[in-house]
């Protein structure tokens, strides 16, 4: 008769048990981030469709000191979320290959992150005009 | 003469007729500066307690038999050394997210599985005959696949990935990667054939992107770039299939 | 192995989660700057930047509704996909029930802001 008995460690707390874990766990709640600055850009939409006085009790809000400070909070997730993002496209994406050469991945990241800065200073420059 | 020095190994031990679960032993091991990890076991067992069970071979990281957690860090033992944590104290595990066969061996039985699956041989694009003589290859072509080549089943990428700890029947970093390798060669035409696996339940979706896989793998192979790239053939074979006469695998 | 393999169909929620990721890593830092703190504090944007007409208007117009609808719905579906996951991975294996809870909120964000957009006009 097999002596063989596998034993199957357990899985609770995986991601706690090594500080490359823990920081995936950080990088994926983010998502949080996100998703909770969308919802109140979702309930400014939902507030613009019912007019003008809606809507402007909807900016009294976000002038709230809580919500400033909670604001604050979130562009800080996003920030995150954005750098995180970008950190992970070497793997994420198909090999860059310039001049017969794979890009090599801080090339590729730092490349991302300036498009990205880019890309919100031209949204930035955007609201710019729409206000003159 | 220097003094000897003593380090203090901790090993998780297992013995599957007597344990009902594994537990830490503490030996403390003298050792001098050109011993690895793996002699350092091999001390033990030589010296401290003969049944200590671990795999190892060739001592010079290309058989992939000496894979262990090394401070929870999956790593070959034959290249990681006892000077790098003296005077701290080391702690050495079998391979997370393997079942333990017995203290440091693992049963690797699931990926010899998932290695035979993803039909790791060449599947010729177009048969030739001897008298047709060999395939011609570029090296532009040969570049495509030759970092994928360079793996030696070692299964730290396994041990490094929680999502193959999480549900055992993902096909995982290294049998993905292999499987990229025979994809991207120009003599292969067996894509399509392997598209079941890596669109299946079972397949590429499983990863979560963590990518300590590329991170842990000593041969700087980079299955998680693998993996990644099959989702993008994955994701463009799901919707592509209504357009495409065979209608893309099942 | 000889397992009948079935095809997942995460294609379609990795789509929505690629795409609202990499459009609200572009764009959601400058939009919480804006809307959260530089408007509020009346900081660097002229007064009124963000008025009634003014937000109409760029609602109203084609860009402006597509940016904010896809902003919206996409950065939701990246967010469930990835709230979805993690219970996974926290070993909450709540299967059907999350996977509805999860891309339902999703759904039902995208099925709200495009009413509201359409009802705005064009």
């Amino acid at each position: 008769m097999s002596k063989r008995k596998p034993y199957v460690r357990s899985m609770d707390g995986w991601w706690k048990k090594n500080p490359y874990f823990v920081e995936y766990m950080i990088h994926e709640s983010t998502a949080l981030f996100v998703a909770a600055y969308v919802f109140i850009l979702l309930v400014g939409v939902v507030r613009l469709g019912q007019g003008e006085a809606a809507w402007n009790a909807w900016l009294e809000a976000l002038k709230s000191p809580l919500s400033v400070v909670c604001h604050l909070v979130l562009l800080a997730g996003a920030v995150y979320h954005t750098y995180s993002w970008f950190k992970i496209l070497p793997i994420t994406m198909p090999p860059v290959i310039v001049g017969g050469k794979k890009l090599a991945p801080e090339v590729l990241t730092g490349t991302a992150l300036v498009v990205a800065a880019a890309a919100g200073l031209a949204l930035l420059a955007l609201v710019w005009r729409i206000a003159l | 003469m220097s003094e000897q020095k003593i380090i203090e190994i901790e090993v998780l031990r297992y013995n599957p007729e007597t344990d009902q679960e594994p537990h830490l032993e503490l030996f403390k091991v003298p050792f001098t500066d050109d011993m690895s990890v793996l002699q350092g076991a091999q001390y033990i067992k030589d010296n401290f307690d003969g049944s200590l069970t671990f795999r190892w071979s060739c001592r010079m990281a290309i058989c992939g038999s000496c894979g262990m957690m090394i401070n929870g860090i999956p790593k070959l033992s034959c290249e990681t050394f006892l000077r790098d944590y003296y005077p701290n104290r080391i702690r050495i595990e079998a391979m997370s997210n393997f079942p333990i066969e017995k203290d440091l061996v693992v049963d690797l039985s699931g990926f010899i599985e998932k290695l035979e699956s993803i039909k790791p041989y060449i599947i010729p694009r177009e048969p030739r005959t001897l008298e047709q003589g060999e395939y011609i290859q570029s090296p532009e072509e040969f570049n495509k696949y030759i970092q994928f080549t360079s793996c030696i089943n070692c299964t730290l990428c396994y041990a490094a990935c929680p999502q193959v700890g999480l549900n055992p029947d993902f096909i995982g970093p290294g049998a993905m990667a292999l499987l990229h390798r025979y994809n991207m060669d120009s003599r292969d035409g067996g894509a399509a054939q392997r598209m079941e696996l890596v669109a299946s339940e079972e397949g590429v979706y499983n990863c979560s992107a963590v990518a300590y896989c590329s991170e842990v793998c000593p041969k700087h192979v980079d299955p998680a770039s693998a993996v990644n790239i099959n989702k993008a053939n994955a994701a463009k074979d799901y919707f592509l299939r209504f357009l495409s006469p065979k209608g893309g695998s099942k | 192995m000889t397992k009948i393999l079935k095809r997942s169909n995460a294609p379609i929620f990795w789509g929505l989660f690629g795409a609202g990721g990499m459009l609200s890593a572009l764009f959601v830092p400058m939009m919480v700057f804006i809307t959260g703190i530089a408007i509020p504090l009346g900081f660097l944007l002229p007064a009124g930047t963000m008025s009634y007409p003014k937000m109409l208007a760029f609602a109203q117009n084609f860009i402006g509704k597509g940016f904010i609808f896809a902003i919206i719905s996409l950065s939701l579906w990246f967010a469930a996909h990835r709230v979805y996951h993690s219970l996974h991975e926290f070993g909450i294996h709540a299967g059907t029930g999350a996977k509805l809870l999860c891309y339902g909120i999703a759904l039902a964000g995208t099925v709200v802001s495009a009413s509201v957009l359409l009802r705005i006009g064009f």
